[in-house]
């Protein structure tokens, strides 16, 4: 399978996540991810440079109206909600926090889906409260891969659980496609980058 | 044609509906953001699809205003973004001094916390005698709030650190009277601001002014639509007059870039070049 954007929604033990992450990447990974993580409105984008230092893939704050390009990855700006658009751009609104958060997962999850489909990879890892819990259920519902964070790995097991219980909930019950510890999910996004141009032959096993 | 593919048109439908019976223009609003609100509403009025929204907006005036709030965003802050009021304080205030007389138009101002912080500084900066504050809203409610100048008690321990953090020189609990849940604002902040309905993306130029502020506004906008609330701006700006945006707003979507310099580029002040 072929997919044209990653979303992250993350909070509480994110940064040590995140650092963990992008400097596992490797260069030249292509798939533009997007990451909402929870920070204090007062944030500047300081952190976002931090990252940047151990990271190959290039980490940017998202810029209103921005073209998301391959190869690089965007972080939701402090005390925004980030979109994605049909055309591939991001919009920030100022609109009510959702669970207390600003920028909020779902709100870049739903948009996301939306725009992107089957093309879309959803990732809920470690996290204090329930946001993104709405937000993968739109990414299944509009037929893109939803991975979830092992709760039992996870620092903060409350929105990793929560994500797969929304999942399994409801009229429609979905199972998420994988429930894996941080470092099989960096293992499987660095294989989604390899076949960035071919389809995902059937070698991985899904974890139960 | 997918399920996706009919709410989408179903959501320009709706659009054209509220434009064509009410007036009110959203479409040329981010997509996404208008999409958000709808299926927010969707879930609240407990109706199936959007046709039953368009339907009932047609035909139900108060649902309708209902909905219209919906897609209004009145999220502010007094002293909202505390460092860019310091930048106002040091590197606009000093440009104001120089006119004999000062217009201000507040383009967005919602609920009207932004309106009054900019009477405070104007007051403790001597010029508010010589000075016209024009706060638009499309949101006639928005203004009506704004107009009684009462706010929650609840956040004044906020706005007292925006303040002080932005350079205030008095104490902040001097500009309003608290009642129970409740502060009034002081009855001199209010004397020269005009508050107005003006909807930025249908009417046109109403004064010549000085300095523009409009935060947090057009990032709902798109493009095409950005352009146009922008040529408003520059045709109603005085030559070297200035132009404040939000946070993580610029000129640079838009065809306007060249014609501004930079302030201050962090606050996202801009001035009008000659």
């Amino acid at each position: 399978m072929h997919y044209d954007a990653i979303v992250i929604g993350i909070s509480s033990g994110g940064m040590t996540a995140l650092k963990f992450i992008f400097s596992a990447l490797p260069a030249g990974f292509s798939i533009p991810i997007i990451v909402v993580q929870h920070i204090s409105a007062q944030s500047d984008n300081d952190w976002a440079n931090l990252l940047n230092e151990k990271s190959n893939v290039t980490i940017k704050e998202a810029d209103e109206k921005e073209k998301i390009a391959c190869g690089n990855a965007y972080i939701a700006p402090a005390n925004y909600h980030l979109l994605i658009e049909q055309d591939r751009t991001f919009s920030i609104t100022i609109d009510e926090r959702v669970y207390f958060a600003r920028p909020s997962i779902d709100v870049l999850f739903g948009s996301a889906a939306a725009a992107y489909k089957e093309k879309l990879v959803g990732i809920v890892l470690t996290g204090a409260n329930n946001d993104g819990a709405k937000g993968i259920k739109r990414v299944k519902e509009c037929g893109g891969l939803a991975i979830i964070q092992d709760p039992k790995t996870a620092e903060s097991a409350t929105m990793p659980t929560a994500a797969i219980a929304a999942l399994l909930c409801g009229k429609l019950a979905i199972q998420p496609d994988y429930i894996l510890p941080l470092e099989k999910i960096i293992e499987l996004l660095i294989e989604f980058g390899k076949n960035q141009c071919r389809s995902l032959s059937g070698q991985l096993i899904k974890y139960k | 044609m997918t399920s996706e593919d009919t709410s989408e048109l179903e959501i320009l439908l709706l659009l054209e509906a509220v434009y064509q019976k009410y007036g009110y223009d959203f479409r040329q609003y981010s997509k996404a953001h208008i999409n958000r609100r709808i299926r927010n509403r969707l879930v609240l009025s407990g109706l199936d699809d959007v046709s039953q929204i368009q339907s009932k907006v047609l035909k139900d005036e108060t649902f309708a205003y209902q909905f219209l709030q919906d897609l209004s965003i009145t999220v502010t802050e007094m002293f909202r973004d505390k460092y860019f009021y310091r930048s106002l304080r040091e590197n606009v205030v000093p440009v104001l001094k120089t006119y004999p007389f000062i217009k201000i138009w507040h383009a967005g101002c919602a609920t009207g916390e932004e309106a009054y912080s900019m009477a405070i500084i104007l007051q403790e900066e001597g010029l508010y005698d010589r000075t016209i504050i024009y706060a638009t809203d499309f949101n006639q409610q928005a203004l009506d709030k704004a107009k009684e100048a009462i706010f929650s008690n609840a956040m004044m321990k906020e706005y007292t650190a925006n303040y002080q953090l932005s350079g205030g020189k008095e104490s902040f609990s001097d500009y309003y009277t608290s009642s129970y849940d409740n502060v009034i604002m002081n009855q001199s902040l209010k004397k020269n601001i005009v508050w107005a309905n003006h909807n930025l993306v249908t009417d046109s130029v109403f004064a010549e002014v000085h300095l523009i502020l409009c935060r947090n506004v057009l990032i709902y906008f798109d493009i095409n639509l950005q352009n146009r609330v922008q040529k408003l701006f520059y045709e109603s700006l005085v030559n070297g007059g200035i132009l404040c945006l939000g946070s993580k707003e610029g000129l640079r979507p838009t065809n306007f870039h060249e014609k501004y310099m930079e302030l201050d580029k962090k606050q996202r002040i801009f001035k009008k070049k000659y």
